[in-house]
């Protein structure tokens, strides 16, 4: 069950012509699939298209009733491979993931697809995370459309335009035999807006169908000879090919004048930021209609010299807008104009910073810098000579802390670093590397453990050149995603094969639970058309670890602590495996809260437990929330003139997990914590027993009251 | 509503000021995407075209996260929205937490020539706030001020305990005092169409709405100042009463601004053992105020008040006890869970280390115990796996409640030993720089606050404590060398290890030596 449920929305997928569609743009992608006789989908999942593959998961049922194949592959690789379909047979295939690093993972399938060609359209649907936000690596897939030679769409951010293009990729890709990237930067796949609904459309041939009557054809082999061709018929077929279709079905657009000393050419999918600059240099209208000519690329690969060449013919200038660096396009259409021997000047680098996103700043001020320096007549006075002064804004670099994401409240993973922080307390500083995933938030304080990420699963096998162990052991973290998506080869298989003499921690909370809780092999969900309840440890023990431990509850922090201890201590040579399996909570609660409250509203005995800390035992040291840092553990300043520091406090979010008791226990911190169970619908003695309880308590309370001062006025209230 | 672009009022372009943009800061799971759903629906409804973007993903596990609403009058022909909100170019800046609104003044989303801010003024501490042995919390005020310069129009309210007391979340309250601000050219009555269209828990989010649209109207009501410090006479039997009436009695004739330390100290240490100790306290007071003198405004009396009783009042396991079993702490653990009436189990996690066990012994065996090594292996045996003790149960209360009562016992015992002869060496040291430097006195007597906690965090408190009272000798003579140990104490409460606090010394160290 992923973190977001689109039930509700994948009714509307269902919509015929003459209706209109109103949503995120994942909802249109997956539409307009549907519209375009997709005949197999998949990917997966990871931000910012994680919810195009819970869209396609809740789709089931419409999927299978037009015929299209729904698979959630075991990793971007696996996605990619899939699209070997559409080479032999005329069914369209679309799959999905993230770029760059999904790409990344899924190159060796795509090289050898762009080698074969295709002859079904193929498209690969990335979800560009560059920039604010992301969470990886600030990289392009550019690259690995050039050097595959396949073609790379990047719409305009808006769903009309971005509905299209899905259909344009698949047109583009049969007509030349060639896969397609369709790029959609983070902010387009969560967009908001409306399209006209065409009907849906049954694949013309069906997977099943073609499974009857199976094709192969020996030249699409990636094989020399025939490699060596698939070369020739990139260059000299399938990319004219491309470049005609682009032309005539004009995928790429021109807005604004013809004539114009200078001119703008732009992505499409910054012409938004764009056009916003040019309004805010009142270049243009909030429609967007400019006074500058404007060429945006829909097709950001290949480049159509002929269209290019012919926008930039009687410009004295023209300005390439491309984020990121290299700048690939930049140079390409540097080395036209120059080969053309055109006298049209190019910028773009150099007025633009040649690293990091355009924001809006970033834009107006390349934009203002460009036209001061060749088209200053156009910009109005109050451009030219601001008469309002920049306001003084107050610095607050130094008050405002920052706040980069972390463990939710009640995460299982928490116990685990915070039991791992208080080994190395013991057993001194290790060398630890981490993985992909929510775990990586560890490497953050308050438990800043993990001093690298090398990529999804790959945690132990970055720690294979410290396998030979020394005086310490490395210690290596991998989630269960991680695990399945390439984990069990590359990191666990590696350990077996190469004995290593290190400890690999996986982090089971059986989710794929980053890229927002979709179900994997060892989730213990039941799940209609998945297999799950694949137990991690039966595959190591199949991968051929000996030394195995499995702790079913993370929360367990002395346990916890003591099979990592023995990990780093025990006389065992080979590679050691800890597996810490606790339910990721944030899914738990969305699973269970209306439950329970229900069950509250029937009468059934329910406990409900929240941790609490008494504020004068609390001396306001912190140290328990050095070793968790979760949300509802904060603190509260007393309005006690003898108290100089603010003592922890715990709110109401408090789920009750139990790590802050624990911890405050295991690290003998101090005797602060409490939990409490308040007990909906008691039964009938257990009622009585308690009052029988409570009076014996009071009278005691009472009895030692009366023979001692009582400052009940005394009790510390909290500060508004 | 309308909105000077100094910018861009410029070129045949009108109409770029007919787009409204809506940037909303907040912590991921405050929920951002509720209150953009709604703004963005509301727009719709009222024949505007709107759109949202947010970015979603790991960036919103607790972390800050930014959504972003623009809109246009549907007269507009197919508006271009951006998708992301721009320096100086917001018309509407909602933050869902006092430090996120500090951000969007940062990063420069709040402008005087137009932004409306509208901030909840509840803190959500960040990590690095909390971590902090000291007080880390950063500085509301400075946030409210640059609002206050940054912002055209400012609503801040506390829009979080709006939303809690209508039993709802902050962004109902948020969207009211949206609302309410009159940011928007929508009637009221929209904005509530657009919460019930929504559908879930449409009751209490009208509630809370209905709470943030009054705050932005009509601001905070003033809180009537929680009963201002008057603090009720105590209760008790007859003899400890009049014993505790000629104690106030003693403190009435100290200076004012001694007694507004030494009443709230003299609770603290009664209510800690009894009248007898109060009496010491005073004692112990009335000495250091011999030497004091009024020019100095009585610093020095007025911290030694404060601190000499955070020290006689210890934390050892009796006073744990005794507050774990006092009706007053069950009435306040109700009233926190919200729990009056119902029927509740209360669970506490207890873990004495050997040494606070051998504290209770007396003096002497005490002491004995706490040399062998042996002895204290086996102590630690005995409680090695913490105790989680029912409170709510009768074994469990009586254990704690009979624990809690041997105050009697308290002074014999071997911890109490050694408090005494901290607390009587730590005095002595301050007093001992007197009459020449009376700043080093007071300095000497505040690094007190350095001792806190139990276990192991009490050992490192101490450990500090030491380092910079050996500090504070090394500068004892120097004109500067007050500032000093107010430099060393604060970089003792920086961090855990006491880093910050090594660096200090080195630095003492190198022109002292």
């Amino acid at each position: 069950m992923a973190e977001r449920s689109f039930k509700a929305e994948v009714e509307h997928l269902r919509k015929g012509a003459g209706s209109t569609f109103t949503g995120e743009g994942i909802l249109a992608i997956t539409k307009a699939l549907l519209e375009n006789g997709v005949g197999y989908v998949g990917g997966y999942q990871g931000a910012p298209i994680s919810h195009l593959m819970d869209v396609l998961a809740d789709a089931e049922d419409l999927l299978g009733e037009l015929g299209v194949r729904f698979e959630a592959n075991a990793s971007e690789a696996a996605a990619a491979a899939m699209l070997a379909a559409s080479v032999h047979y005329p069914i369209r295939g679309a799959v999905t993931f993230k770029g760059s690093v999904g790409v990344n993972v899924a190159s060796d399938a795509l090289a050898n697809l762009a080698s074969s060609g295709v002859n079904g359209g193929a498209i690969i649907i990335v979800g560009e995370d560059y920039g604010e936000g992301s969470s990886i690596m600030q990289e392009r897939s550019y690259a690995f459309a050039m050097k595959s030679q396949f073609w790379l769409l990047d719409p305009r951010p808006n769903l009309p335009s971005i509905v299209k293009s899905v259909g344009d990729s698949f047109a583009l890709s049969e007509a030349s035999h060639t896969p397609v990237m369709l790029m959609v930067r983070i902010r387009s796949c969560h967009v908001t807006g409306s399209f006209a609904c065409r009907d849906n459309q049954r694949p013309p041939l069906t997977v099943r169908q073609a499974l009857a009557n199976p094709q192969r054809d020996f030249s699409r082999v990636v094989l020399p000879p025939m490699s060596y061709q698939h070369e020739h018929d990139k260059i000299e077929n399938r990319w004219p090919a491309a470049e005609k279709f682009i032309l005539e079905q004009g995928l790429n657009e021109r807005f604004g004048p013809l004539e114009g000393k200078a001119g703008l050419i732009c992505l499409g999918g910054m012409y938004n930021s764009v056009i916003r600059a040019l309004q805010r240099l009142g270049l243009a209208d909030v429609s967007g209609n400019t006074d500058v000519p404007l060429y945006v690329m829909n097709v950001a690969y290949p480049l159509v010299q002929s269209d290019l060449l012919d926008f930039c013919e009687g410009k004295e200038a023209v300005l390439m807008i491309e984020e990121g660096q290299p700048e690939f396009i930049e140079q390409q259409l540097g080395a036209m104009l120059f080969k053309a021997g055109s006298r049209t000047r190019l910028e773009g680098k150099g007025i633009f910073p040649k690293a990091g996103e355009y924001t809006g700043q970033v834009m107006l001020d390349g934009l203002d810098g460009f036209f001061r320096k060749y088209a200053a007549h156009l910009l109005p006075d109050q451009v030219r000579a601001p008469n309002v002064p920049r306001p003084e804004i107050p610095d607050l670099s130094q008050t405002v802390p920052i706040r980069p994401p972390g463990f939710c409240t009640g995460c299982p993973e928490r116990p685990i670093f915070a039991s791992m922080k208080l080994v190395e307390q013991e057993l001194g500083k290790h060398q630890i590397s981490a993985d992909i995933g929510c775990h990586l938030f560890a490497a953050l304080p308050p438990f800043e453990i993990g001093g690298q990420t090398m990529g999804y699963g790959l945690g132990p096998a970055s720690n294979a050149a410290f396998d030979g162990g020394g005086d310490k052991r490395a210690i290596s973290i991998i989630g269960d995603g991680g695990f399945w998506h390439n984990g069990l080869s590359s990191s666990i298989g590696n350990m077996v094969f190469n004995k290593s003499d290190s400890v690999a921690i996986i982090v089971d909370n059986y989710y794929s639970a980053a890229t927002g809780g979709q179900d994997i092999p060892s989730s213990r969900a039941m799940n209609a058309t998945k297999s799950t309840n694949n137990p991690i440890t039966k595959a190591l023990e199949g991968a051929g670890v000996k030394w195995i431990r499995h702790i079913d509850r993370t929360y367990d922090v002395p346990r916890m602590r003591a099979v990592i201890r023995e990990a780093l201590t025990t006389s065992y040579g080979g590679p050691k495996v800890i597996v810490a399996s606790s339910e990721c909570m944030l899914n738990r609660q969305r699973r269970e809260k209306p439950l329970r409250s229900q069950a509250v509203k029937d009468g059934a005995r329910v406990e409900i437990p929240r941790f609490g800390v008494d504020e004068d035992v609390c001396t306001g040291d912190h140290a328990c929330i050095r070793l968790s840092g979760c949300p509802s553990l904060s603190l509260k300043k007393l309005d006690d003139p003898l108290r100089d520091d603010p003592v922890a406090h715990i709110d109401q979010s408090c789920v009750g997990c139990g790590n802050c008791g624990e911890v405050a226990d295991a690290a003998i911190l101090c005797p602060s914590f409490f939990e409490a169970r308040v007990v909906h619908n008691p039964g009938g003695f257990e009622r009585w027993a308690a009052s029988v309880r409570r009076r014996l308590i009071s009278w005691l309370q009472a009895r030692r009251a009366a023979r001692r001062l009582s400052f009940t006025g005394a009790a510390p209230q909290e500060t508004a | 509503m309308s909105i000077e672009l100094p910018v861009t009022a410029g070129g045949k372009h009108l109409g770029q000021d007919s787009v409204i943009k809506i940037a909303i800061l907040a912590v991921g799971g405050q929920g951002g995407g509720v209150l953009t759903n709604w703004i963005e629906s509301l727009a719709r409804s009222q024949g505007y075209s709107a759109q949202a973007t947010s970015v979603a993903g790991v960036a919103q596990r607790t972390g800050a996260t930014i959504y972003y609403v623009e809109m246009a009058p549907g007269d507009v022909p197919h508006p271009v929205f951006s998708l992301a909100p721009a320096q100086g170019d917001v018309d509407i800046m909602i933050a869902a937490e006092m430090m996120e609104a500090g951000r969007a003044i940062m990063r420069g989303f709040v402008t005087p020539d137009r932004t409306t801010l509208i901030a909840s003024t509840h803190r959500a501490l960040a990590v690095s706030e909390k971590m902090v042995p000291g007080d880390g919390m950063a500085d509301a005020d400075e946030v409210r001020a640059a609002a206050e310069t940054a912002a055209k129009k400012l609503v801040m309210a506390d829009m979080e305990s709006a939303a809690a007391q209508s039993g709802s979340v902050i962004s109902a309250s948020l969207f009211g005092a949206l609302a309410g601000s009159g940011a928007l050219p929508f009637p009221r009555a929209a904005f509530e169409d657009a919460v019930r269209a929504s559908g879930k828990g449409v009751e209490a989010s009208l509630r809370a709405f209905a709470a943030g649209f009054d705050l932005a109207q009509h601001g905070e009501r003033p809180q009537p100042a929680p009963a201002a410090e008057a603090p009720a006479a105590p209760a008790g039997p007859d003899k400890v009463l009049r014993a505790w009436g000629d104690l106030m009695e003693r403190v009435s004739k100290f200076p004012a601004r001694v007694q507004d330390m030494a009443v709230p100290g003299l609770r603290r240490v009664v209510d800690f053992q009894d009248t007898a100790y109060g009496a010491e306290y005073l004692a112990r007071l009335q000495n250091v105020l011999d030497r004091d003198s009024a020019d100095k405004g009585y610093e020095l009396s007025r911290e030694a008040a404060k601190y000499v009783a955070v020290a006689m009042a210890y934390d050892d396991v009796i006073r744990v006890a005794d507050l774990k079993t006092r009706s007053s702490r069950l009435g306040r653990i109700e009233q926190q869970m919200g729990s009056q009436g119902k029927l509740m189990t209360l669970t506490d996690y207890l873990h004495p280390r050997a040494d606070e066990i051998a504290g209770l012994l007396p003096a002497r065996l005490g002491a004995r115990v706490e040399n062998s090594p042996k002895w204290m292996a086996r102590l630690d045996r005995l409680f090695s796996n913490g105790r989680r003790i029912r409170t709510d149960g009768l074994r469990g209360f009586v254990l704690l409640f009979v624990l809690g009562g041997m105050r009697s016992w308290r002074r014999r015992s071997l911890r109490h030993a050694q408090e005494q002869a901290h607390l009587d060496t730590w005095l002595a040291a301050a007093l001992g720089h007197l009459p020449q430097s009376y700043g080093m006195a007071v300095e000497v007597i505040r690094c007190r606050r350095l001792i806190k906690g139990y276990s192991d965090t009490h050992a490192r408190g101490l450990s500090k404590f030491d380092k910079v009272m050996q500090g504070a000798r090394m500068v004892a003579a120097r004109e500067d060398g007050p500032q000093w140990v107010v430099r060393l104490r604060e970089a003792a409460l920086q961090d855990e290890k006491g880093e910050a606090l090594d660096g200090a010394l080195k630095t003492i160290q190198s022109f002292t030596a």
